[in-house]
Formats: structure tokens, C-alpha cells, sequence
């Protein structure tokens, strides 16, 4: 390192990478993750990309952006607002200029700043232009204009490419140079591209080469005089990856077939952003596992219920309108009592909606969104790392009861990413599918040799779970029938009986019920037991909600946190833990689903903080919530000062005890 | 895009892989008959289809509990309860999806698929076309009564344009499908078609579709007594069209030549063939005015479906005169659920050496970068 750099010290620092579509930024930014993960920070990282392959060039609905937030503690989000953005072209910096704290870092590359580019993303003027006069546009940010462009196609001329491929490995250029702010390992990334370019010599040349000189460009130019050190993050002893939503998902789904010893099914049809589980899971043969990509989501559902009748763990994935087309066989699945994983990825509605963008407003879908009384338990992930236990947990569910059951990711665990614990695999639960073997029914006859005689009745149920035999084809003397009319009680033939159909209608729902009977404790986070405000919520929020209990907590206030794993049914000690606060607030990314069930259940006077912006909520402007409703239950003013909304903000660490 | 040549599964039978009765045993029609009382109305055309497949199913040799019978929502969808097979009566539309998972899941099950034609071309249309351009290994039993029964006689997607029911008091302007057509236009291997009247001919196609490995297509004429009685008087010789049957079933046999009408005992012809139609397609002549090598004759096994395409297409779009009758077409084509299996078995052989699955779980979840904090 060259002599005139200074090293700072920082905490933690979110960085925005922000291009064109084509730029390659989720790459960048994912390349940025494994370095980091790597280098030992914590991290949770936020993708955000537009729905259209390929939007207009330069464009600001073409404008593709990855944040990461790393840091040498334990945090919770990928941050509020980036302290530096990387903006490809003048699309990328108009776009995310918005969320920026005065005194951020802007680099930009100069090169795409042009006058049609400038048109594009509506500049009447450039304001690289007027950087440091009084009408300077980007008056208090740190502006670094770096010709990203030009200098790449200098540092690979020597591979030949035309100006076009060699303009493209800017991006690595980027990366390079972020790579040498922040002291990043190069290591990772230069073997990712020699195993992803291992068979194009040229491309993997020229980017190797954007890398190194980004890299050298820091370290030797005069424009960056500070170089940042971000120490690793102190985490519980283990071995850990970087992992995403989708993917530690689609490892949860293959360990719940080794650990059930049952073939796993997948019957899908493609939809963002739950398409990425059907491509990890077709690389799985080797574990037994069969993909089929349905024609539609009805025939993707359908396969997996046939092959659940056949002895398979049946699993389908989808997002929010896979669901309502498949909520037809979700019910057959629901009478015929057969186990079923069913997967919704959700992303903003109604309708199309949003389908790169995150939501969590299917909740009241997935509970109620069937003909019938027709309940179906609910799991849901709280981070992308957990989708792995919450996958394992919801074929748990579905084996042990019989049932299909509802698990609610969405767009941003999804996509977004957190280094994960990885698990040791003896320590995942063992799930026994049971299959019926012989007769389970006295006909109370007696054969020719005077012994009684016994039969096969489908819907005699366990004692304790309520759940029905698996009897699957190929078991003599199991020979049945089963579909969505209504089953007699036990022997399961049809039966129109009304007093059964009340009957019956109530077992469904008591056997729902009962998987609460084996549910653990809720885990209260108040740390000193003094709280008078609970915040819970369920899914993606967890990290933002957390990061907010937290803010308040600095600022010196008492508030209890509870996330919720189950939702359907409610853990047993729900009722009782919301009734000990004076106030209850439920943040979620809808308009309050969460909060009326609990109203409904428990009737208590659930608050709702509730946004839709298809985005992650803002842990400072949730603390800010937080921190008011804390105010009116202790009847005193609640000012939390820089952990709020006021700079410096954006800490997340947790208080010192 | 890459594509890659597939190993392809060596021809089979379509019940080769699951397991029979030991040698010795025989199965009785009883044996396949539940205990559950059959609710379709007197003299409906299902009865007979039930009885036929009760008396077929004992003489196919597999172990009861080795036959799984799917079906949607509709009269004949109720099939399955009468069977005292593994069954399940699903929803509508859907039943060719739940068979495909079943049939790719087990190699050792007879999959049999119970419909009819509001059930497969109405609602279920989009599971019927794809289950036969992927030929998963199962028997597909089209009832068709050209009408609505379970909601009381709503027109069809196979009923004649002009036809008064209670949703078309002044006649449908629907066209028609013809099933036959259609599945020979969605490239199934085996289509065939039969009468529910005719148990001989009936129990020979089942036994044919059977064997087939690969999705079978069987449509039944089946008469709904309620809604729509004697929408096969004809194809029957029944009712104001007694004696008209053999100028109505163009009879097909593979590897004879396609007469019907009155028989010339000499000859063993019908005094109407078909030929080669100048447009390329199929006519019907008189048998003794066109030479002897101008009548068709019939070939199954063709590998371009064009003409049993072509002969399809005689079938009447309105009340129904004349239809060909027998296996229209039956070609060997890998299966998906064999191709499928293949890929799973070959990846499970990959790593046989390489631990338990427990094991090799650990180390996918443990792959790429990955660091430890002590």
C-alpha cells in the first residue's frame, strides 16, 4: 500500500451497487457479498431488480441495484440508506439518489454520463457538471466521478475484444475498486471467474484484468485517499456460508427427504421469484429428488398431490397467483389428508403486482383463501438462512399430520442473503412418514378360523395427532379410495350425513389445532423484563423489526420483541404473552393481516405499522414507531435522538448489557 | 441452448414393471369390485363401461393393490369407488396431472385415468394435451356422452352445434372438439377408440391400451339415458336407426384393409372403403368401383399420424351418423416417467460410493465458501 493512504476504522457500511439491467450488478454485488462472507463480517444483502429482462437501456425503470450492509457486529437488515452508492449511469444515480444520507459517497462513472444518457434519466443538465458550484445538485455528498468505462477498456485492450465486451467487465473494474476501500480478499472472486469463464480465455482475461486495475486504481491514484477497515463480526462459534432465501430452501426440501427417507416431488410451474427453487432442485437427483415442470400451476400442484398419494414427500412452489390457482387442489389436499409442502414465494399483488418486488400480503390468503372450511398450518422463514430450518419444519408438519402445509417466503429472502450457521445434519429432526402396513379396523366379524376379522379404514385416526393412515399403492390389503367429497368418519366411503359433515369439518380443524401441542415455547426477547410495548411480527420483518427494538433500546427505552415461526396454528402461549403488554404493534409488509388475525384470536388491540412499497421496511422509521407507541404506553415523551430517523443513525448493534 | 441425447429407455410393455399375480393365482371380477353401491342412473352407459373393466382388469395379471384408478369430477368420475383398487375421485380437470405424478413416482403401478368430455376437453383440457405429448405411461378412458350429466344437461365441448340444452334453449354455436383428432394432433402414441354397448370390442381396446407403454387414449361412446339418449342410436343401430349399424362403425383393424357397410361374404369387404382423397385426406367410396389396391389399409404403427388423422376426420361434427371405430393409431415413443426415473436412477448410481445420504447432505450444505469462527 502505497504511503500517502490513511486507514480508517468503521463499524459497519452499506453499499449500494447501481447500474443498468445489463450491467451486471447483482454479480457485482454478489461477488462483493462472498468477499465479505468470507472475510468473516456479518452481512444481509437486498436485491432489487425490474421485472423486464431486459428494461430500456439507461433507462430509470431499467435501473437493477444489490445493497449490502456489512459490519463487525451482529446486524439485522441490509440497511436504510446506502452510506455509498455506486451509479452506473445517470439513470442509476437519479434513481437511488433519494435514499442517500447527506455525506454518502457517490461513484460514478463518468463515462455513461452523456447527453443522451442524461436525456434518458431526465437531466436537463449533467451534474457531474457542476460539482462544487453553488448550484451544485449534489451539494453535500461525497462525489467521486471516475471514468469506470474508459479506464476498463485501456487495462484489457491487450485481449482484443471489441469495445463493446470490453466495456462490460466495467463492473468488475467496480468491484476491484470497492474491493481495495473496504480490504476486501480478491482471492474468491478471482477463482469464481476462472471456474465461470474457464472456456472463453479472453473474457476470463479481461476480467481478471477490469478487477486488478480497479483494485490498483485505489491503491495508486490520488482520488481515493482512504482506505476502510471493517473488522470480522463476532459470531457464535460454527462454519458458515453466505447462503440465500431460495437456496438454503431448497436444501431444507432435500433435507427433509433424507431425513424422512422419503422421495422428494416437486410438481412446479415457473414464476418469479420462486423459480430458482425448481432450478436447484432438478440439480438434486442424486438424492432422489424428481422436478416436473408442470404445463401449469394447477398440473404442478396436482403431480405432487399423485405423487404424495404414491409415497413421495409432494412439494410445490409458487408465488402469490400460483396460489390462487391452485387453491382448488390445496383443498382436495386438505379433505383427502395427504402430506403436501407448498410453497409461496410471495411478491407484491394482487394480480401480477409486483413480481421482482417483496410482499407479505398473502398471510390472509393462505389462511383463508379456499372453499370451505379448509384450514391448512402456516410456516414462515425469518431470514434467508432459515428458510433452510423452516422448509424442514413445514415437511415435518405435513408428514406427521397429514396434511399440506402453507410455507410463506417471499421476494426478499428469496434473493437476499446473510451468512448461515450451517447445521450439523444429525442435529435436524427425524420425521417418520409411518406408512400404514396392515389392517387397522376390526369389522367385528370373525373369519372362517374364529378369529375377528379386520379391514382397512382410511380416515381412523391417531389418537394424538388426529392424522389419518399414509396407506400408499402397492400394500396389499390397504386397497382404498379417497377424493374431495366428503369421507365418512373413520371408514372414509362417502357420506353426505349431515351430523358427520359438522362432525368431520371439526376434526379437520381439531387436528389442525393439535400441531400447536407440539409446538415449543415463543421466544420473548425483552431484555429487561420491563417492557410495556410487545412489536411482533412474522416472516421477512424479523430484520427490521429487530434492528428497530434495538434503535429503541440504545435510546435508552424498554420494548419486547416475539417473532412467530407458526401461524397457523398460533403457538399456545400466544394469547397469554400478548395479554401481559399494554400494547401490541405489528409491523408488516401489508395492510394488516397479521394484526387481524391476532385481533380475531386473541382480542387484543393489535396496532398495525404496515407498508407496501415492495420493499423491505426501514428500521429507523420503525423504531421511530416503535419509540412513539412506547411514549403513549408510559405516558411520557420518547425522543431516540440518532437511533432514530436523525443522523448519524443506521446502528444496529444491539445495546451493551 | 444445448440440447442432449437422451439414453432412451428400452421398449417395454405398458405393465411390464409392475408386479403380477403369482403364477397360478387367478382373479375374479368380485375381487375387483368394492363394497360401495354403484349411484348411476338406470341404464346409464357407465354401468356397462364398469362391468367390462371389473371382468378385464382380473385377466391383466397384477396385483390388485399395484392399480391405481384416478379421476376428475363428473358422472363418470365416480368410477373409482366401484373399484376395489387404490383409487382417488379428484377434482376437475385435474385428473391426468395427479396420474403423471403417480405414474413418475412408482414404476410398479397400473395408472388408469377415469374422464369424461366436459371433465378432459372442457375444464381439463390443458392436463390432457400435455399428458399426451409426454406420454407418461397410463391408460386415459374418455367418457363420451356429449353432454353435461352431473349438472343436469348443459351442453359440451363434444356436443353438435345447434344442440337445445338448458344453457342453449335456442341451440349451442359451440364447434365441437373431436376427441380423436385432438389427441392425435397433441402426438399421443396410442389412440383408440370404442363403444360402451360393445364389451368385446370394448374389453379388446382396454387390453391393447394396457399394453401400450406410454398414455393411452380411449374415447367411449357412452349414452347419458337422462340428458342425451340415443346420441349413439346410430353407431348402435338402435331406436328410428335400427339396421343402419355396420353403415355407421367404419370398423379399424391394423393391417386390413378399411371397409364397412354391407359385407360381401366373398370378398370379406364392406361395400364401402376408404381411399386416398385427392386432397390428400381420406374418402369414402363404394367398394366395387374403385381397384382393390386403392382401399386403405389400416396401419397403426405408421410413425406420421396424418392419415389416422385423416380418418379421424369422418367422424360427424353434428348427430353423429358414422364414426371409425378401433385403434387409430398406437407408435413406440419414450415415456416421460421412464426418461424421468432414468435421470433420478442414473444420478442415485453417481454417488452411490460417496456416503449416506446424511452424509452427502452435509457436504452439499457445506460446499463452496464456507469459514469458521472457533
Amino acid at each position: 500500500m502505497s504511503q500517502t493512504k490513511q486507514v480508517k476504522q468503521l463499524d459497519r457500511v452499506i453499499i449500494r451497487f447501481a447500474g443498468d439491467s445489463g450491467d451486471g450488478m447483482q454479480l457485482t454485488g454478489d461477488r462483493f457479498t462472498q468477499e465479505s462472507a468470507v472475510f468473516g463480517n456479518d452481512l444481509v444483502t437486498l436485491p432489487n431488480f425490474p421485472a423486464e429482462i431486459r428494461a430500456p437501456q439507461g433507462t430509470i425503470p431499467g435501473v437493477s441495484s444489490f445493497q449490502i450492509h456489512f459490519a463487525d457486529h451482529d446486524i439485522l437488515t441490509a440497511g436504510d440508506r446506502p452510506d455509498v452508492l455506486v451509479a452506473m449511469n445517470p439513470a442509476a444515480l437519479k434513481a437511488n439518489l433519494a435514499d442517500l444520507p447527506k455525506g454518502a459517497t457517490i461513484i460514478v462513472d463518468s463515462h455513461d454520463f452523456t447527453k443522451r444518457n442524461l436525456e434518458k434519466a431526465g437531466y436537463a443538465t449533467n451534474p457531474l457538471d457542476k460539482l462544487g458550484e453553488v448550484d451544485d445538485p449534489l451539494a453535500g455528498f461525497q462525489v467521486q466521478p471516475v471514468d469506470l468505462t474508459g479506464i476498463t477498456v485501456a487495462a484489457v485492450a491487450e485481449f482484443g475484444l471489441s469495445r463493446k465486451d470490453a466495456a462490460r467487465a466495467k463492473n468488475m473494474f467496480a468491484l476491484g475498486l470497492l474491493s481495495w476501500m473496504y480490504g476486501r480478499p480478491t482471492e474468491p472472486t478471482i477463482a469464481f471467474l476462472e471456474r465461470k469463464f474457464a472456456k472463453v480465455a479472453d473474457i476470463l482475461g479481461a476480467n481478471i484484468a477490469a478487477f486488478k486495475a480497479g483494485w490498483n486504481y485505489g491503491e495508486t491514484t490520488e482520488t481515493f485517499v482512504v482506505q476502510y477497515e471493517i473488522k470480522p463480526a463476532k459470531m457464535r462459534s460454527g462454519t458458515y456460508r453466505n447462503i440465500t432465501g431460495n437456496l438454503a430452501l431448497s436444501y431444507g426440501l432435500v433435507a427433509a427427504g433424507v431425513r424422512s427417507k422419503l422421495p422428494v416431488f416437486l410438481g412446479s410451474y415457473p414464476i418469479t421469484p420462486a423459480s430458482d427453487i425448481l432450478h436447484e432442485l432438478s440439480k438434486h437427483k442424486g438424492f432422489g429428488v424428481t422436478t416436473l415442470q408442470a404445463e401449469d400451476e394447477i398440473a404442478g400442484i396436482g403431480a405432487a398431490i399423485g405423487a404424495a398419494f404414491a409415497g413421495s414427500l409432494g412439494v410445490t412452489t409458487t408465488s402469490g397467483p400460483g396460489i390462487a390457482l391452485k387453491s382448488e387442489a390445496i383443498g382436495l389436499a386438505v379433505m383427502t389428508e395427504l402430506p403436501l409442502v407448498v410453497i409461496n414465494v410471495q411478491r407484491g399483488g394482487p394480480s401480477t403486482g409486483l413480481p421482482t418486488k417483496t410482499e407479505q400480503a398473502d398471510l390472509l390468503q393462505a389462511m383463508y383463501g379456499r372453499n370451505g372450511e379448509a384450514p391448512v398450518p402456516i410456516v414462515a422463514p425469518q431470514s434467508p438462512g432459515d428458510c433452510f430450518a423452516a422448509a424442514v419444519e413445514a415437511a415435518r408438519i405435513a408428514i406427521t399430520y397429514r396434511t399440506p402445509v402453507f410455507l410463506l417466503s417471499d421476494g426478499y429472502l428469496a434473493n437476499g442473503s446473510e451468512p448461515w450457521e450451517i447445521p450439523d445434519v444429525a442435529d435436524l429432526p427425524l420425521i417418520d412418514a409411518d406408512f400404514a402396513t396392515g389392517p387397522n379396523h376390526d369389522t367385528g366379524t370373525l373369519d372362517a378360523d374364529g378369529n375377528p376379522e379386520r379391514d382397512f379404514w382410511p380416515y381412523l385416526r391417531d389418537e394424538e395427532t388426529l392424522a389419518r393412515p399414509w396407506a400408499v399403492p402397492g400394500t396389499a390389503g390397504l386397497e382404498h379410495r379417497i377424493g374431495g367429497l366428503e369421507k365418512g368418519e373413520g371408514h372414509g366411503n362417502i357420506s353426505y350425513d349431515s351430523a358427520n359433515h359438522d362432525r368431520m369439518v371439526r376434526i379437520r380443524q381439531e387436528k389442525v389445532d393439535r400441531i400447536a401441542d407440539g409446538l415449543p415455547p415463543l421466544e420473548i426477547d425483552d431484555p429487561s423484563g420491563e417492557a410495556k410495548v410487545l412489536v411482533i411480527g412474522w416472516g421477512s420483518t424479523y430484520g427490521p423489526i429487530g434492528a428497530a427494538c434495538r434503535r429503541v433500546r440504545r435510546a435508552g427505552h424498554n420494548v419486547a420483541q416475539v417473532h412467530l415461526r407458526h401461524l397457523n396454528p398460533f403457538p399456545k402461549d400466544l394469547g397469554t404473552i400478548l395479554k401481559s403488554y399494554d400494547k401490541v404493534l405489528v409491523p408488516e409488509m401489508n395492510l394488516g393481516q397479521l394484526s387481524k388475525m391476532l385481533r380475531a384470536e386473541y382480542l387484543v388491540d393489535a396496532i398495525g405499522y404496515n407498508h407496501v412499497y415492495g420493499l423491505p421496511l426501514k428500521a429507523a422509521e420503525l423504531a421511530e414507531a416503535v419509540g412513539a407507541l412506547v411514549g403513549e404506553a408510559e405516558g411520557r415523551d420518547v425522543d431516540l435522538g440518532e437511533h432514530g430517523l436523525n443522523p448519524p443513525a443506521d446502528h444496529e448493534e444491539a445495546p451493551v448489557k | 441452448m444445448t440440447t442432449i441425447d437422451l439414453p432412451l429407455p428400452g421398449a417395454r410393455t405398458g405393465t411390464e414393471l409392475v408386479p403380477a399375480v403369482e403364477e397360478g393365482v387367478t382373479q375374479t371380477a368380485k375381487e375387483f369390485t368394492s363394497d360401495q353401491e354403484v349411484r348411476w342412473c338406470p341404464g346409464c352407459g357407465d354401468y356397462a363401461v364398469l362391468k367390462a373393466v371389473q371382468s378385464f382388469l382380473p385377466d391383466l395379471g397384477l396385483r390388485r393393490e399395484n392399480i391405481v384408478f384416478v379421476s376428475g369430477i363428473g358422472c363418470s368420475s365416480r368410477f373409482p369407488y366401484y373399484l376395489d383398487t387404490y383409487g382417488m375421485h379428484s377434482i376437475h380437470g385435474r385428473a391426468p396431472s395427479i396420474a403423471t405424478g403417480i405414474a413418475t413416482a412408482r414404476e410398479d403401478l397400473s395408472v388408469w385415468v377415469v374422464t369424461g368430455d366436459g371433465d378432459a376437453l372442457s375444464i381439463g383440457g390443458n392436463h390432457l394435451i400435455h399428458a399426451l405429448r409426454r406420454n407418461v405411461n397410463m391408460t386415459i378412458l374418455l367418457f363420451n356422452n356429449r353432454i353435461y350429466g352431473l349438472t343436469k344437461g348443459q351442453y359440451s365441448p363434444t356436443s353438435e352445434v345447434g344442440k337445445v340444452t338448458k344453457s342453449t334453449p335456442v341451440g349451442s354455436v359451440d364447434h365441437p372438439f373431436n376427441p380423436v383428432s385432438l389427441a392425435l394432433g397433441a402426438e399421443a402414441t396410442f389412440v383408440a377408440r370404442t363403444i360402451d354397448s360393445d364389451r368385446k370390442h370394448l374389453t379388446a381396446v382396454l387390453a391393447a391400451a394396457a399394453a401400450h407403454r406410454g398414455t393411452s387414449f380411449v374415447e367411449i361412446y357412452q349414452n347419458c339415458p337422462i340428458f342425451n339418449d340415443g346420441a349413439f342410436d346410430a353407431i348402435k343401430g338402435m331406436g328410428e336407426h335400427k339396421g343402419e349399424k355396420e353403415h355407421a362403425i367404419i370398423p379399424l383393424t391394423h393391417g386390413q384393409p378399411i371397409t364397412f357397410g354391407a359385407l360381401d361374404e366373398a370378398t370379406g369387404l364392406g361395400d364401402k372403403a376408404l381411399v386416398r382423397a385427392a386432397s390428400g385426406g381420406v374418402d369414402v367410396a363404394d367398394t366395387a368401383t374403385v381397384p382393390a389396391d386403392a382401399i386403405l389399409v389400416h396401419d397403426a404403427h405408421n410413425a406420421d399420424p396424418s392419415t389416422a388423422f385423416a380418418i379421424s376426420r369422418l367422424t360427424d361434427a353434428g348427430y353423429l351418423n358414422r364414426s371409425p371405430i378401433g385403434i387409430f393409431r398406437q407408435v413406440d415413443r419414450p415415456t416421460y416417467d421412464d426418461q424421468a426415473r432414468a435421470q433420478v436412477a442414473t444420478a442415485t448410481e453417481a454417488v452411490a460410493g460417496q456416503g449416506t445420504p446424511e452424509e452427502r447432505l452435509t457436504a452439499l450444505i457445506n460446499a463452496g465458501d464456507t469459514w469458521t469462527v472457533d
